[in-house]
């Protein structure tokens, strides 16, 4: 009992009755003839890191300003903590954005860029330039304090962004593409402090990112956009593993997908019929009907691929390896069925002394029927 | 061909441009009266001039003027371009935009004739400004002046990335507080840039000021044509030589200013 409900409270969005910390009603914007969002719904908890993922033009970036203050919505309403923000100024907003520019005050020095804020507030100078200072620690800059933003690295540059947009201790943080313009390394690095900082601080977070492995590691939950619209909402391993439509299990990771009608539905087991695997077995979906059209969607990693016929396997298909890539970790594949058909699989290498399945080798293809997922649309 | 084109071309073209102000530099030195006769190295003419007070009380009507309206110019045209770039739409702003450069394009005969015209109806409607003199030259170049200031602070505020702004908004600043503390100190090189050019432009005026000026207001340009009329004196092309100089190096730290202003992409 106690498991769960501490699940509850990290995981407010799973619970009916929370409360959200942000709330974004039916908003659209709308520049011209070209809608950029469009009736967009989103409930935000407190202590979240949720992450707008989309393609460059989905919609996201406006999402997030809209939230900043920087764009009007055309119709429909952003509340914050329970107050709308309709009329409320960027500079009167309890949010602070991460730009994707770090738009760094060239003119100021790291210290006074990040005291700015706490400036306008009307805080004390020797105050502001010690919490500054403080902040500046956080991110272990304090050394470069006096530097001007053009003397910096980048990655000491997108540090200096991050201390001045949280000094002011800001509800929300609005990150626009926080890591986009790092080096894969430092990325990677960066994205586990960023995790630590937020929680460290309990402010919550909406990243936009264009990067779905970035968004993996971050999220709490992620909001999958496209053309405007929020096509699925969900932890990062539902939107990995239960996506609900086939643009979503495309758009995250890699997918094999199977288009297919629903051939027979018994309580234990339902067979769809498909153009390129023939039948295939799997556990059954509510809400199908037989002759249904559908489409089976299978992650790479769920294939195992063997020399011999698998015993007890109920999908399974012979192949010849036609590429394979060696990556380190892991192994990719494609196999080619003789219909024609690919199927691109991955194995992990376990293994050090493992004799691999290499190019041209006759193989086995199979996969559990809970592999499968049922996609509609 | 292209051995021996493209050198002579160079030469051809830095002759035409600047040898008739080596031969004015060189003879401002010349001991001799006669203006294109050689006589021998001197600066005599450099002490005449400084004993002339009518050049001298004219050049400082010009310093006064191209300090003054290089000044005025600035506001207006800072201001002008900021209205453009930063509020996408207002009424008016197409006839703003067009405007705002038509001074760059109009004949400057016509544009003093037409500020006479309005001087001269405004002192008998308003009685300002009384007479005409050092007000109304300094009105007519910010005029002018004003728009070229406006043409290079909208190309630096183009350029200026706009999150700046909204960083600055974002972290609690008005709209105000956001144009000292951001935009200006980012887009001051430009400015300073501009101001430099409409100090020289007003400087060098003649046709405006002439048309607009009166009696006790003459400016250095003024003097220079009237004296050259009277027949060439030696101490001019000593003046000009000083004025040749001082217009150089206004410019080349205008330059280099615009320069470190693209190069640090501000």
């Amino acid at each position: 009992m106690a498991h769960t409900a501490s699940a509850c409270e990290l995981k407010p969005w799973r619970t009916e009755q929370s409360r959200p910390f942000i709330s974004v009603k039916g908003v659209t914007k709308q520049f011209g003839d070209f809608t950029a969002v469009s009736a967009v719904d989103l409930d935000i908890f407190k202590g979240e890191l949720f992450c707008l993922l989309g393609e460059s033009g989905c919609g996201k970036s406006t999402l997030l300003r809209m939230l900043a203050g920087f764009e009007h919505p055309t119709r429909g309403s952003i509340l914050i903590d329970g107050e709308d923000m309709a009329r409320v100024p960027p500079d009167r907003r309890p949010t602070n954005m991460m730009f994707q520019s770090y738009a760094l005050f060239p003119h100021m020095s790291v210290e006074k860029n990040v005291a700015y804020g706490l400036l306008r507030e009307g805080m004390r100078k020797a105050d502001a330039y010690a919490r500054a200072n403080e902040m500046l620690r956080m991110v272990k800059l304090e050394k470069l304090a006096r530097r001007k933003p053009d003397q910096l690295s980048g990655g000491q540059r997108q540090r200096v962004a991050l201390a001045r947009a949280l000094v002011k201790k800001p509800k929300l943080l609005l990150l626009d593409e926080p890591l986009g313009a790092l080096d894969k390394k430092l990325r990677e690095e960066t994205q586990f402090e960023l995790i630590k900082i937020q929680e460290t601080l309990g402010v919550t977070f909406i990243v936009v990112t264009h990067d779905q492995d970035e968004a993996m590691t971050l999220a709490t939950r992620i909001g999958v956009m496209r053309d405007g619209v929020i096509v699925q909402i969900g932890e990062p391993r539902e939107i990995y593993e239960t996506p609900n439509s086939r643009f979503v299990a495309d758009f995250i990771g890699t997918v094999n997908l199977f288009e297919g009608q629903v051939d027979a539905v018994a309580p234990d087991m339902m067979r769809i019929e498909t153009a390129d695997l023939g039948p295939v077995l799997l556990p059954p979906v509510a809400g199908l009907t037989r002759g249904q059209h559908v489409w089976g969607a299978v992650r790479p990693e769920r294939f195992t691929i063997t020399r011999a016929r698998p015993e007890q396997a109920r999908n399974a298909w012979q192949g010849v390896v036609e590429e394979m890539g060696y990556i380190g970790h892991m192994s990719q594949y494609r196999v080619r069925l003789p219909n024609g058909v690919l199927i691109r699989t991955s194995q992990s290498n376990r293994l050090r002394d493992e004799d691999p399945i290499s190019w041209d080798e006759q193989v086995w293809v199979s996969v559990q029927p809970v592999a499968f997922r049922v996609l509609t649309q | 061909m292209r051995g021996w084109f493209l050198p002579t071309a160079v030469v051809f073209g830095f002759v035409f441009l600047y040898a008739p102000i080596v031969s004015l530099v060189v003879f401002s030195f010349n001991e001799s009266r006669l203006v294109t006769v050689w006589g021998g190295f001197s600066t005599r003419w450099y002490g005449e001039l400084l004993r002339d007070r009518q050049i001298l009380g004219s050049a400082w009507v010009s310093l006064q003027v191209a300090f003054a309206s290089a000044t005025l110019s600035v506001v207006i045209g800072t201001l002008g371009a900021f209205v453009l770039t930063r509020f996408s739409k207002f009424t008016g702003r197409l006839l703003l935009t067009g405007m705002i450069t038509a001074p760059l394009v109009m004949p400057e005969v016509i544009t003093g004739l037409s500020l006479l015209l309005l001087f001269v109806s405004m002192e008998l409607t308003l009685g300002w400004p009384a007479g005409r003199g050092l007000t109304t030259i300094i009105i007519a170049h910010t005029t002018f002046c004003a728009a070229f200031v406006a043409v290079i602070a909208q190309t630096r505020l183009r350029s200026m990335d706009e999150s700046l702004e909204e960083a600055a908004r974002d972290l609690g600043a008005s709209p105000v507080r956001v144009f000292f503390d951001i935009t200006l100190p980012v887009i001051a090189p430009a400015l300073v840039a501009g101001w430099l050019l409409a100090f020289t432009l007003s400087l060098d005026d003649l046709v405006i000021a002439s048309f607009v000026s009166g009696p006790g207001a003459s400016t250095l340009p003024m003097v220079i044509f009237s004296k050259i009329r009277l027949g060439v004196s030696p101490d001019v092309n000593a003046l000009a030589t000083l004025i040749i100089g001082f217009v150089f190096v206004a410019v080349l730290i205008a330059g280099w200013l615009m320069q470190r202003g693209l190069r640090k992409g501000l």
